[in-house]
């Protein structure tokens, strides 16, 4: 990351060396000296900055010849796996945090080949996938070279295959890592535990104290919130990865997992017999190979995993080993996985909702497999599938993913209030509910709102604004937003005396953004933007549109509304003022909004739309219509008749071409804003809201909004 | 020399340059990548040692209990029944159990017969496990053996709020056996759930109420949130014993400004032997917060453990929207098998006690804006009642069926909610009304119930309705739900349809027996008729007066608000405080809270929540008083929205003048009070109003404009009806 800034930083030294040389002899030597100078420290800075100065990271340069440690009887004391551990007994807290940073700090042990009295050694020869899974923590921000301030420690024995070590030595080899400390902070990873006959679920190495992220757990071996589970990674997965799940799939339910228990196999075998064209049951073929497959009735072969890719649905059965490698092979092929493997742990289960892609049937009901594969709706298979996909390629698709989610899982176990919500884990991204108001309810009525009127320097309008606002039973206070930097706003004595209290705000600079600064003088909920102009609106009419406001706050209430049309002729949106059968836009010269949004627009509005806005004096209103619908995906609503909002008097011939200007000039913003959130969010609709007895043959003493105005 | 020089820094350039940028690296990654491809794979596929499963290894002990092992599903692969052991005189349970009992009494899972059941309650109390407490039921285990279907616990599930007693408060000491029970028990810690089988409930209070319960208390999500406090405690400590430590050293946050922790030890007989020399200090600085008002006032509140894991602090802040902040390490949260509580609560460690003001004080507003609004989701969801807990409980149990299908974690974690997601309906979210995200629509079938029988002559209502729904531009079928004695007119006698709208007429199967008044419910308006394929219902009378045009605008807005009723007559509940009952008002007034559904649009699922998911006792009432099945409808909407049904403009007023000479019900004197009578019951049953009011109409958007007619798309709208 350092380096190419380094080398700008040298070529620019040359560049000026060679022009300055001719005249300043004496000055290229001191330039010389001071770019070696630089050149070499520069990365020996990086080095002690990122990690201090004793400190190496650790390398993979020299894999064939491994420093040896030589084991003895002697020294270590192994100590068994403690059963009883959880997070909050076994793992030592106080080690994490000292970092400085909320973020756990994994210590990886440098390679060593640890061998006993007789030089045999503890584990066969480092593995690719383990070489990956170090390699992935070092370049992770997660890891830290010092191990005195590591909250988390991975040894680099590797123990990804029982059958590869031995058990006793490599015990030994663990306990006298330096800071093994009886297992505290230390995370084995195993993917194929126990051996034959009996098949241990957790790989049985004496790790005392340590967590194991293991791909063997059932409910009885894995210790919850301690332990993590992993999936067995499968070498062979690649072949059978599927770009998209646009493709047919010809079988609905494959079976391809060797050595299915006698009981499973008879029971498919049974199924076959009535779904003979929906179920394919594979076995090895008589020339073992993994990649081969043979129908077990034809003997048909299957190249595998890629016959996966043909099946929409995927047995995984619990073998002699929970893990198996169907399960990633069946998900890489984005196959619907069925899982019969009673008590299995499944991968990541903490933080993945293994419902959402995959189905789970209990192992004394595997007769009714094909009746639960068969009750699952279309619509729901697709769905399925493209989660799947989502899912897979972001925790699983390869060692590096898979030991990433892993330390994510132990980073949020640590600092839980850091981490990610079921939403942002399991949901695909166009799921997700952005609505920061997401709960439904009507706002209260007690609360009342705030008027926030930007103004310039009308003011005699803006006092017979306020005096008008003034009128209205739930204003609570008047924010006047003084939007002239050369002029001062009238003394407080001046202006109108109302009930509520008044406050003025000063601006640095006359920008239209200033109306939506989330000033913290607004204690309400609601607030009524409304221009200094808009004197028209009676009491009732702002007390409406603040009802309606209660009921959809989090939308946009108000009084003017626009629209936005497809030219075909241009092939581009216009904007439209004309009285339409649809609105899709409240302008904010007199509306409702959350005060979220004022602070949303302030902090999250894309850049270039701020500041075209800004620049442009114009279009602040349709960015926010812009930026509320892009969150909620819901229409404003318009209230009242009320259309008029220009005095009719100040509308002259100049005053016309002016507005033919600022229409073109409001066409091109919808364009612009389009392409800024990279989509067309607003959405038409053809309703107003109005009181419930609006311009019915009722007396209208009794209405309770009766002084609503027409246009 | 010169030259030589430029030759020379040149030349030292250079050599840095490819040090830095090519060699140095190129070398090492050269290396490594012979390495790898070298390196051998952890496993060899094709040698991979296999052996034969064993299967059914696992011991058979109760510590050990999971569904496979310790549940027998023969009994539930009818129905998903509850079965409730009949009250013994000996022993009267705890107010607490007894509104439990009577909760699953009158749900809709309980079954009076033991062959039914799939899962079986005690009528023993098991809530109160401390034998110090006076709830305490001696002699359990004789009890147990006694009860005709205990079988050492198959399929019976306990609830429990306290177990242990004084000193050691032994977690899974419930001083009796349970055997292989599942146990739905508060406080419980992570290490003694059996995984995948017992379930965590929270702990209530004596007066929580058995059913409805109000809403939680945050109404409103200014933002961003300043409130007087940032963190808040009150309550006890212990001074010794197990978990006493957290609380005593609660006094270490207390900051007197933003962040209140007040402890006291005066409680319980004999404090003043035990006290240490805090108390004194403590109790001083105790009384001089009150709990309400921090509860009110504060952005979190802390939820230490106490002598058990959980306390009686976790509802009541989420009830006040103020958001909890866990320090009972290990305590495995309620329900938290299917509530993401990341959404609504902040974890902190009891070892790191003093980090949690930087925690909390490290959120965003944003965050701290979604934490506060889901704990109003969930609150109102799963713990408002003791209904809802119940419920809760068994629905986690049923989802662990063979063949049921399950909710994912979206459906449990966001409004409204699991208890109201029938996925029997369907396994696909988006075929629920709760998605706004709609493309474009299949248009929409309109159900007519016809429950007078008038003749069907070219002039009458029912003729006019048919004929002005089959001109609508979104209409998809038409269903005639004939629900009297006389026979439906011949099909050529309906009014022509175009082609593509088939006109399908329903008649009950139990009217043909006259007399047989149970089968031809008023409900069968609502039932989930197959032939119905939209997702959106026009609901009518067969008396109703609509244009083509009304219709048309207010399938538009249903359209834009699928989950509620949409429709066009208004009605109006409100509290007669001189009677202290609800009274019903059809008068015209400024607000409304129900939309009958004589002619409204709403989502077929409702249908479906109508049929399957409402209590038998709503029915009952229904089915008695032949009337009221609307009421109940928005009664429903609302208890599974919460918002509100939308009313759209109309013509004229709906049914103001009945046809003259023929029977309506709306001509009944009785059928008002009978309304007035409905609504309290259904009050009753749901526990509380869930009505709410609207004071709003939606109309088109030029609708009574002085503009030309000519611009306006709903024109005929305006104009006064025949």
């Amino acid at each position: 990351m350092t380096v190419p800034t380094k080398i700008a930083i040298s070529k620019v030294y040359n560049f000026t060396k060679s022009s300055l040389y001719k005249r300043y002899k004496n000055f290229f030597f001191v330039l010389l000296i001071i770019s070696i100078f630089i050149a070499l420290s520069v990365p020996l800075a990086n080095l002690s900055s990122d990690v201090s100065k004793s400190y190496e990271r650790i390398d993979f340069r020299n894999l064939k010849n491994l420093p040896l440690v030589k084991l003895t009887n002697s020294v270590s004391i192994v100590t068994p796996k403690n059963s009883q551990c959880t997070h909050w007994d076994c793992f030592n807290i106080y080690r994490c945090g000292h970092t400085g940073h909320d973020r756990i700090a994994v210590y990886v042990y440098p390679l060593r080949k640890y061998v006993d009295e007789r030089g045999v050694p503890a584990t066969e020869h480092l593995s690719k996938e383990y070489y990956h899974l170090l390699n992935t923590v070092i370049k992770s921000k997660y890891y830290t070279a010092n191990p005195e301030e590591a909250c988390i420690f991975i040894p680099s024995i590797d123990t990804l295959n029982q059958d590869r070590l031995r058990l006793n030595l490599t015990s030994r080899a663990l306990s006298s890592l330096p800071y093994w400390r009886g297992g505290e902070n230390h995370l084995i990873f195993n993917m194929i535990s126990g051996n034959s006959p009996d098949f241990s679920q957790v790989i049985e190495l004496d790790v005392g104290n340590a967590m194991i992220a293991g791909a063997g757990f059932d409910t009885y071996t894995f210790r919850e919130k301690f332990d993590v589970s992993i999936p067995v990674f499968s070498p062979a997965a690649r072949l059978g990865v599927v770009e998209d799940n646009s493709q047919q799939r010809s079988w609905l339910v494959t079976s391809s997992q060797l050595n299915v228990d006698p009981f499973f196999l008879t029971e498919l075998q049974k199924m076959r017999y009535h779904h003979h064209d929906y179920l394919l049951i594979l076995d090895a073929c008589h020339r073992h190979e993994y990649t081969q497959r043979c129908d077990i009735e034809t003997g048909r072969t299957f190249n595998y995993p890629q016959v996966l890719k043909e099946s929409v649905f995927c047995l995984v059965f619990r073998g002699e080993r929970m893990g198996q490698f169907v399960l990633l092979e069946a998900m890489a092929a984005n196959c619907i996985p069925v899982i019969i493997s009673d008590g299995h742990v499944m991968p990541f289960h903490t933080i993945i909702d293994w419902k959402r892609f995959s189905i789970f049937i209990m192992e004394s009901h595997v007769d009714t497999l094909m009746d639960v594969v068969n009750s699952v709706s279309e619509k729901r298979i697709k769905h399925m599938q493209k989660t799947l996909l989502y899912v897979y390629r972001s925790y699983f698709a390869s060692m590096r993913r898979i030991v990433l989610t892993t330390l994510d899982i132990l980073q949020e176990r640590v600092y839980p209030h850091l981490s990610r919500t079921y939403d942002e884990i399991n949901l695909m991204p166009e799921e997700v509910n952005n609505n920061p108001l997401f709960f439904p309810m009507t706002s209260p009525k007690s609360h009342g709102f705030s008027a926030v009127i930007l103004t310039y320097d009308r003011v005699d309008s803006l006092f017979t604004l306020i005096d008008r606002l003034s009128k209205v039973p739930s204003l609570m206070k008047v924010i006047v937003v003084w939007n002239n930097q050369k002029k001062n706003p009238p003394p407080m004595t001046e202006f109108p005396k109302i009930q509520k209290p008044i406050n003025v705000i000063r601006t640095g600079a006359n920008k239209l953004s200033n109306r939506f600064y989330p000033y913290k003088e607004i204690e309400t909920e609601a607030v009524l933007h409304i221009d200094d102009d808009i004197v028209m609106l009676t009491s009732d009419e702002v007390e409406f549109a603040y009802e309606v406001w209660r009921e959809f706050p989090d939308r946009i209430v108000g009084f003017p509304s626009r629209t936005h049309v497809w030219d075909n002729l241009t092939n581009t949106w216009k904007y439209e003022s004309e009285w339409m059968n649809e609105i899709s836009m409240v302008l904010t010269g007199a509306a409702f909004l959350h005060k979220y949004w004022s602070y949303l627009y302030t902090k999250h509005m894309p850049a270039d739309v701020k500041d075209w806005v800004d620049e442009h004096m114009n279009c602040e209103d349709i960015a926010m219509n812009f930026l509320v619908a892009n969150v909620t995906n819901k229409p404003p609503i318009k209230v009242t008749p009320r259309k008029k909002f220009k005095c009719p008097e100040c509308a002259s011939n100049e005053m016309l071409s002016a507005d033919l200007g600022h229409m073109v000039e409001r066409s091109q913003c919808i364009s612009r804003f389009e392409k800024a959130f990279g989509r067309m969010p607003l959405k038409s609709v053809e309703f107003r809201a109005d009181p419930v007895l609006f311009k019915d043959p009722f007396p209208e003493k009794l209405k309770r909004f009766n002084d609503i105005g027409s246009l | 020399m010169q030259a030589k020089r430029r030759y020379l820094l040149v030349f030292v350039v250079a050599f840095l340059t490819f040090w830095y940028f090519g060699g140095y690296h190129l070398r090492r990654d050269q290396e490594l990548h012979l390495n790898i491809e070298d390196l051998p794979n952890f496993i060899s596929m094709n040698v991979i040692d296999t052996g034969y499963l064993v299967r059914g290894r696992y011991p058979d002990n109760s510590k050990n209990c999971r569904m496979e092992t310790c549940f027998d599903f023969s009994k539930c692969e009818r129905d998903f029944k509850v079965y409730v052991y009949p009250q013994e005189d000996s022993s009267v349970p705890s107010p607490s159990y007894l509104k439990l009992l009577n909760v699953l009494l009158e749900s809709r899972y309980y079954t009076a017969d033991p062959r039914e059941a799939c899962i079986f309650i005690l009528s023993i109390d098991t809530l109160d496990r401390d034998r110090l407490s006076n709830d305490y039921i001696r002699n359990m285990q004789n009890k147990l053996q006694r009860l005709p279907h205990w079988n050492s616990g198959l399929n019976h599930v306990i609830f429990n709020l306290y177990s242990g007693t004084w000193p050691n408060y032994t977690e899974n000491d419930l001083d009796f056996d349970y055997g292989k029970a599942i146990l739905a028990k508060a406080s419980m810690s992570e290490n003694h759930v059996r995984a995948g089988f017992d379930i965590s409930i929270p702990l209530f209070h004596k007066i929580h109420p058995a059913k409805g319960g109000e809403p939680g208390a945050s109404s409103a999500y200014n933002y961003p949130l300043e409130k007087t406090y940032l963190l808040a405690f009150k309550g006890k400590r212990y001074v010794h014993g197990i978990g006493s430590d957290t609380r005593n050293s609660l006094y270490h946050l207390h900051n007197r400004k933003d962040i209140i922790m007040v402890t006291t030890c005066r409680h319980g007989k004999s404090w003043k032997d035990m006290k240490d020399e805090r108390c004194d200090e403590d109790n001083k600085e105790y009384d001089k917060y009150d709990y309400e008002t921090l509860l009110q006032n504060s952005t979190f509140c802390l939820v230490p453990r106490g002598r058990r894991l959980g306390s009686f602090r976790f509802l009541e802040a989420l009830q006040a929207g103020c958001i909890p902040v866990l320090l009972s390490n290990s305590w495995a949260l309620p329900f938290s098998q299917v509530i993401d509580w990341d959404k609504a609560a902040i974890w902190a460690d009891e070892r790191l006690l003093l980090q949690v003001p930087h925690i909390i004080r490290s959120l965003s507003p944003r965050k701290i804006l979604q934490l506060r609004q889901q704990t109003q989701v969930l609150y109102d969801r799963y713990f408002s009642s003791i209904e809802k807990i119940v419920y809760t409980t068994l629905e986690i149990i049923r989802e662990r069926l063979p063949k049921q299908p399950v909710r994912d974690g979206k459906a449990w974690n966001t409004f409204p909610g699991a208890l109201v997601t029938l996925t029997t309906f369907s396994d696909y979210s988006e075929d629920f009304p709760f998605h706004i995200e709609k493309d474009e629509g299949t248009g929409y079938t309109a159900v007519i119930y016809c429950q007078l029988g008038v003749p069907l002559v070219a002039n009458s209502a029912l003729y006019r309705l048919v004929n002005n729904v089959g001109k609508s531009k979104y209409i998809a079928k038409i269903l005639i739900v004939w629900s009297n004695e006389k026979r439906p007119a011949n099909r050529n006698r309906w009014p022509l349809l175009p082609l593509h709208v088939p006109l399908h007429i329903i008649q009950p199967s139990g009217n043909s027996n006259i007399g047989n008044e149970a089968k031809s419910s008023i409900s069968q308006r609502f039932f989930t008729h197959k032939e119905i394929e939209t997702e959106a219902i026009l609901s009518l009378d067969e008396d109703t007066v609509l244009t083509t045009e009304e219709i048309d605008f207010a399938f538009i807005v249903w359209k834009q608000f699928p989950d509620r009723i949409v429709g066009y007559p208004g009605r109006s509940h409100y509290w007669d405080d001189s009677k202290s009952t609800w009274g019903y008002t059809s008068k015209w007034t400024n607000d409304y809270s129900i939309v009958l559904t004589g002619a409204a649009f709403y989502h077929r699922y409702y249908n479906y929540l109508y049929t399957e998911w409402l209590s038998p006792l709503l029915h009952k009432t229904v089915d008695q008083s032949q009337n009221c099945e609307d009421i109940l409808m928005n009664f429903l909407v609302s208890h599974v929205t919460r918002r509100p049904p939308i009313k759209v403009t109309q013509r004229k007023q709906y049914k103001e003048q009945p046809s003259a000479g023929s029977w309506s019900p709306w001509n009944d004197p009785d059928h008002f009070i009978q309304r007035q009578t409905c609504l309290n019951t259904f009050a009753a049953v749901f526990g509380y109003m869930p009505l709410l009011r609207s004071n709003l109409r939606l109309d088109p958007v030029l609708f009574k404009d002085s503009v030309s007619n000519r611009r306006k798309k709903y024109r005929r709208i305006e104009l006064v009806g025949s």
